[in-house]
């Protein structure tokens, strides 16, 4: 075995590259599960945000207005989805799957003309001396803008929640939606703020697997990445530092064991795979055994205020 | 997506049920598809393929497919509605749907299944496969000849025996024009997952490989390989031409349809009789793509003679003397494989390193 072949600068650089989707789409849906709405739909807001960011930044020969155009795109799915469930109340798990149904025909529709398309891709950023220094130069400093906002979006809504009177409200939503309504509180109002955001963060996400990562349009080439951005949000109990953990962990276990079997290493290749699922388990478990488990306490329940 | 396909499956379903009492009773035949239709690999391979049968017979044949069903328990599921719904025939296209095929098999004793390279039998159920080895060798002559790293990437999906053979024909052909050759094989453990084959690639890339082989069904390998330059790729299953001249060199090409044609006519005159099918590029059932500028003229001309060679019969891809990986006599000199040790090939031959995955 020789494992001198792998070289952790790159490696780390792609965790980087490859964490960045899921990490968006993950934190955007914590922030809409704080405020006590449970949306499945993550899956079909990702892949309309990676197949309208294509079809746009392809169009306009340049990717920023693609990634703009993507954050609208499934802000305005997932407000479809906000309107359906906080204004007409219906079941928001059937109708978050519902809108991953739509999502991918309504993606595979839009796509057909753009399949084997090339897309202009972000440039690396050019941070001056810090891309120039040695090592951490190529691994943390020259990526594109893409895998810094997100960073930068994990800290925001970090600072949000936890100390601006806005998050707090949010946060009161979450927890108890009654309260917060008696409290004269707009529910239904602070929620579709938080489902459009989500919508738009996901967005994002699916714009830089198709603009980024892979870099191209294939139909279905989310390929579940959504639910492993929910999956996330139960991992990191609902804490915006340990989402981008376990996005990067999620990221990194994919590219470690890939890299470990170019570089030719016997490794338990399923097992690997299978690691962050087992963790979630786990997690789970231990959360689940300390007895709090750190959810809304209103997650998923609808919300009237004739109740 | 699952639930997708199937509500659009079921809507399909419906529609063509309904024409099916306008109209002379035509044969329905049904499609099982692994991944999407759009995927630009395998699953577009198979649907181009549908859609030709359909030009063929017209208003006596209605088809019906459903996308991107999971291997394993779900798909008998699919496979049963799509029995259920009065099928004639059942085309089921990746390996991982054998067992479910057959477990449906069993309740349809009426409807013909036809099985994509897989190896269970039964008096409904056939098999079909496409010698992709013999394409393999032409990739693995190009590769060896233009690699300059000498380090060959190969994209796997999961350790059956098909991938399996492909890795040691692309091996053994790639050694013999250049000694100094060496494979470096990820396994993916998914034969779709665009952002999954991209990082696979450009692992591999990063690790040293300045070719790219793959046993997945999407283009995003391509569109690494693209990106990072001076990296060469041969299309899967498709052309994926979009991505010539440079990097996709070549190309391995399935086409069904003149199979799909021919088993769908055999329902119709009731001449249908279960049989295992495995053609190769003689009888046009894998294809080669064109090969691009990008390679020189010399290997271009030695890869064609090969081409010519294997469609003749004159050459068989796995001639000894070839040692197993262990170092054991497989084949003696002269000797060539039969089709049985070739289709459960669950060994790598000599020289190639790392162990296949259980």
């Amino acid at each position: 075995m020789d494992l001198s072949s792998i070289s952790p600068v790159l490696l780390i650089a792609s965790v980087m590259v490859s964490a960045t989707p899921i990490l968006l789409a993950a934190i955007g849906e914590m922030v809409v599960e704080k405020s006590g709405v449970l949306n499945l739909g993550v899956e079909g807001m990702m892949i309309t945000g990676a197949v309208v960011g294509f079809a746009v930044a392809v169009n306009a020969d340049a990717p920023v207005p693609g990634f703009m155009a993507a954050a609208l795109a499934s802000a305005l799915l997932a407000l479809v989805f906000g309107v359906l469930t906080q204004l007409f109340l219906s079941n928001q798990v059937a109708t978050g799957l519902g809108l991953t149904l739509f999502g991918l025909g309504l993606s595979a529709l839009i796509g057909k003309p753009y399949e084997g398309m090339k897309s202009p891709t972000l440039p690396r950023l050019d941070l001056g001396p810090l891309s120039d220094l040695p090592v951490f130069g190529r691994m943390l400093f020259s990526h594109d803008a893409m895998v810094y906002l997100s960073l930068l979006l994990v800290l925001a809504v970090w600072a949000f929640l936890k100390f601006t009177r806005a998050g707090l409200i949010l946060r009161a939503v979450g927890e108890s939606h009654d309260a917060a309504h008696a409290l004269g509180y707009k529910v239904v109002r602070v929620r579709l703020v938080a489902i459009a955001f989500g919508g738009a963060c996901a967005g994002l996400g699916g714009a830089y697997l198709s603009l980024v990562r892979v870099p191209q349009w294939t139909e279905g080439m989310t390929a579940g990445a959504g639910w492993i951005a929910l999956a996330i949000v139960v991992f990191a109990s609902w804490r915006a530092g340990r989402v981008a953990i376990g996005a990067y962990l999620f990221g990194g276990v994919t590219v470690l064991q890939l890299n470990l079997q170019a570089a030719g290493a016997a490794v338990p290749v399923a097992l690997l795979s299978a690691s962050p699922y087992l963790i979630t388990i786990l997690v789970l478990v231990i959360i689940s055994a300390r007895g709090a488990h750190g959810a809304p306490a209103s997650l998923g329940r609808p919300f009237h205020a004739s109740a | 997506m699952y639930r997708r396909t199937l509500l659009a499956g079921a809507a399909t379903l419906a529609l063509t049920a309904g024409a099916a009492f306008a109209q002379d009773d035509p044969v329905k035949a049904g499609f099982i598809y692994v991944g999407p239709i759009g995927d630009g690999g395998w699953t577009y391979e198979h649907n181009k393929a549908r859609l030709a049968v359909e030009e063929e017979f017209g208003d006596a044949v209605e088809t019906v497919y459903q996308e991107s069903v999971p291997e394993g328990a779900d798909a008998e599921r699919a496979i049963t509605q799509m029995a259920l719904s009065g099928a004639d025939i059942i085309f089921t296209t990746s390996f991982g749907y054998m067992d479910p095929t057959i477990a449906v098999a069993e309740k349809f004793p009426d409807v013909k299944f036809e099985h994509a390279t897989g190896y269970k039998r039964a008096d409904n159920v056939s098999t079909y496969s496409a010698r992709f080895y013999e394409g393999r060798a032409i990739q693995g002559h190009i590769a060896g000849s233009m690699t300059e790293t000498n380090k060959i990437g190969y994209i796997a999906s999961f350790p059956i025996p098909e991938v399996i053979r492909g890795i040691n024909s692309a091996y053994l052909h790639a050694k013999r024009v250049n000694p100094d050759v060496e494979f470096s094989i990820v396994w993916a453990y998914t034969w779709f997952d665009p952002a999954k084959e991209a990082d696979a690639a450009r692992a591999l890339i990063e690790n040293g490989a300045d070719v790219i082989l793959q046993h997945t069904d999407s283009t995003a390998p391509q569109a690494a390989a693209q990106e990072a330059g001076n990296v060469i790729t041969f299309g899967q299953a498709s052309d994926m031409s979009e991505f010539a001249p440079l990097p996709r060199v070549s190309s391995i090409i399935d086409d069904w349809a003149p199979y799909y044609i021919d088993r769908v006519q055999a329902v119709m005159d009731g001449t249908w009789e279960s049989q295992d099918v495995w053609h190769g590029i003689e009888e046009g059932m894998v294809g080669i793509g064109e090969i691009s500028d990008a390679v020189p003229e010399d290997v271009k001309a030695e890869a064609l003679e090969l081409k010519a060679q294997l469609a003749s019969g004159e050459y068989h891809p796995f001639t000894g003397p070839i040692n197993r990986q262990d170092g054991s006599v497989w084949l003696e000199e002269g000797e060539t494989a039969t089709d049985e040790t070739l289709l459960g090939m669950d060994f790598y031959v000599e020289g190639l390193t790392g162990d296949i995955p259980n």
